[in-house]
């Protein structure tokens, strides 16, 4: 298909869905995968693995319970250690969805409609995956409720100063209204699947999900609505909740930590690793399922471009973290830029800036761009990249402060390799089973897309 | 309970977005007040086109924002400045500033939860079971086929006459429904 798009503006005119498709192709083809289409032994497999990476996650936070916070890396100086680069890191992968969904549905982008479902699911099992790490990292996890004003015995209420407590209220509030955006979108595809099964059990599932849509125009415009205004309100938190993870760093005055750049160049990074997971999950998808007519290389070529954008932040974000070292006079800022360039942890971060800023650079090649494979690699090291990016923010902050009498090093054990490789494996496992169970891309959405959807008054 | 009619109303099928617009001005034109239309995406104006003049969503969503916002702010103003008043760092018990963003997260939280709940109670749904689900081309609304319903509790509805006018707007099929 590349050889019918000569030039870059070409394939940016594309139609979103390719030529030839009907209401009736594009939502037999959708709902085949789930209603007809028999599980493979790939998918066995594949979901069998992660499944047992799930009860990896699930064994090591059992005996995390068990033994306590000991049995991790964490020591005095560096409290805080795998388990918060992983919820940050997690975090900031959600955020792509978000932006799909709600973001460039704002900006009326219509490629979003083709990737916005499965954009969100990610989103729900990246905020679940990072929602674990800070509720099991307080040490006690039973009184993890804390956080949360009700009313308790000892009368006393939370710490509203705290930016740690506007990040409970932060992420809580991104996860409710990242479900809801996510079930309300599902609702008419729901029906759509209730009236194409044959089976009676399947159909009474389908159609409890439903809630009984039956796509009265009345219905639908009080939908739109209800879904415009919903987007409108995603957006500014979308915003607001790397801004506030960043908070927890920048309002505390370890050097490295409290700086003003903080909250723009995390949203830029969430969203950069967000479209890399995106396309690391959208390439074997379309590939597999056959969706290429849906997901085309226009859809890989945008994201791309939304990750070389965003990269570019990221490598300013960096560039003025070095120059406020040296800028500010201030000998521990000075410091923490010398010590990230040549101290114990200089490796990762050389390669972190391998990994994020320099082989992102290949994107400026429209040919790598609308690659799948070469996309799909480049995905997985600006994942990486970003994964050291929190890494060097929080241990590096924190192992080397003002007094050499408190510094030190830290080193994850096996149980937080643990932990964290089984969330990837608890993300996936989940992937998997939407794939099966919901549509994975949103069908009414697809249907507006099509030139015979338009009507003149 | 009121004796019920035994016919729902009459259902007409069409091919295209198109001719279910032009079907619905048509019937509001001929005078018919209760009708409704279903397709299987949202078509822009259709909603007017059968006699919708105003969206509930919009207002309910406001409210629920303000509510929200409000909530979140005398919330952290009443536990810590009033209930349990704690020195943090030398702040006034009431230091606005640091409630800010909770009270921005939970007008987005209400405002959110009532735009979803709005929707669905304004729909009047979930409603798993309806009448219009008895007529099985029915299934088809949520693939590639547009319907449009005028109701027997229309005053101007009677079997005869207006099978006859629907038969005009040029229909793919028109069924009767029964309730």
């Amino acid at each position: 298909m590349s050889e019918q798009y000569k030039s870059s503006t070409d394939l940016d005119r594309a139609p979103v869905i390719e030529p030839g498709h009907t209401f009736g192709t594009v939502t037999e083809k959708i709902s085949a995968i789930v209603l007809t289409r028999p599980a493979t032994n790939g998918w066995f497999i594949g979901f069998g693995i992660f499944f047992m990476l799930t009860m990896m996650l699930l064994f090591a936070t059992g005996y995390l319970f068990l033994k306590g916070i000991g049995i991790w890396g964490d020591t005095t100086p560096i409290g805080w250690g795998f388990e918060i680069v992983n919820f940050v890191w997690w975090i900031g992968i959600g955020h792509a969805g978000t932006l799909i969904s709600a973001i460039l549905l704002l900006l009326r982008q219509t490629w979003r409609n083709s990737i916005n479902r499965f954009a969100e699911a990610m989103t729900l099992f990246a905020v679940a995956s990072a929602g674990i790490f800070p509720a099991i990292h307080v040490g006690r996890p039973w009184l993890a409720y804390w956080l949360f004003p009700i009313p308790n015995t000892m009368r006393v209420w939370p710490q509203f100063r705290s930016p740690l407590m506007w990040d409970v209220f932060a992420v809580s509030t991104y996860a409710t209204i990242s479900a809801l955006f996510w079930f309300t979108g599902l609702i008419p595809d729901f029906a759509t699947l209730r009236d194409r099964t044959e089976k009676r059990w399947i159909k009474m599932i389908y159609g409890m999900l439903s809630f009984g849509w039956r796509g009265s125009a009345r219905h639908w415009h009080r939908y739109e609505t209800m879904y415009l205004l919903l987007a409108g309100l995603a957006t500014p938190l979308v915003l607001s909740v790397h801004t506030v993870v960043s908070f927890d760093f920048a309002v505390g005055i370890v050097p490295g930590w409290h700086t003003t750049i903080f909250p723009p160049y995390f949203v830029a990074g969430a969203i950069y690793s967000g479209f890399a997971m995106v396309l690391m999950l959208a390439i074997p998808i379309r590939k597999i399922y056959g969706l290429e007519d849906f997901i085309t290389e226009r859809h890989l070529q945008n994201s791309a471009k939304v990750m070389l954008a965003t990269g570019l932040i990221v490598a300013y974000g960096y560039g003025i973290e070095a120059f406020m070292g040296w800028y500010s006079g201030d000998r521990y800022d000075a410091f923490t830029l010398w010590n990230r360039l040549h101290g114990p942890y200089a490796g990762a971060y050389w390669m972190l800036l391998i990994c994020n800023i320099l082989a992102p650079q290949v994107l400026w090649i429209r040919k790598l761009r609308t690659s799948p494979v070469a996309l799909f690699f480049i995905s997985a090291v600006v994942l990486v990249g970003m994964w050291l990016e929190r890494f060097i923010i929080v241990v590096l902050g924190l192992h080397r402060d003002f007094l050499n009498s408190s510094w030190g090093m830290y080193y994850p054990t096996r149980w937080d390799w643990m932990t964290y490789i089984g969330t990837i494996g608890m993300f996936l496992a989940a992937m998997f089973l939407f794939l099966r169970l919901l549509p994975a891309i949103s069908i009414f959405e697809m249907r507006t897309l099509l030139p015979e959807a338009e009507v003149k008054e | 309970m009121a004796k019920r009619d035994p016919i729902y109303g009459l259902m007409a099928e069409f091919d295209s977005a198109q001719a279910l617009v032009d079907a619905g001005r048509k019937t509001r034109e001929a005078g018919y007040k209760k009708i409704d239309a279903y397709s299987p995406f949202p078509i822009e104006g259709l909603a007017e086109e059968i006699g919708m003049h105003f969206d509930e969503i919009p207002l309910t969503v406001l409210i629920g924002g303000i509510i929200g916002g409000s909530t979140g702010y005398l919330m952290q103003y009443w536990m810590a400045a009033v209930d349990y008043p704690l020195n943090i760092g030398g702040k006034p018990p009431h230091s606005w500033p640091a409630f800010i963003v909770i009270t921005f997260e939970m007008t987005i939280l209400f405002a959110g939860i009532s735009a979803v709940l709005g929707m669905l109670a304004f729909n009047g749904l979930p409603m798993p079971y309806h009448p219009v689900f008895n007529v099985p081309r029915f299934a088809l609304a949520s693939k590639d086929r547009f319907f449009l319903i005028v109701f027997s509790s229309d005053k101007k509805y009677n079997p005869v006459e207006t099978r006859r006018f629907l038969e005009t707007l040029d229909p793919r099929s028109i069924s009767e429904v029964p309730s």
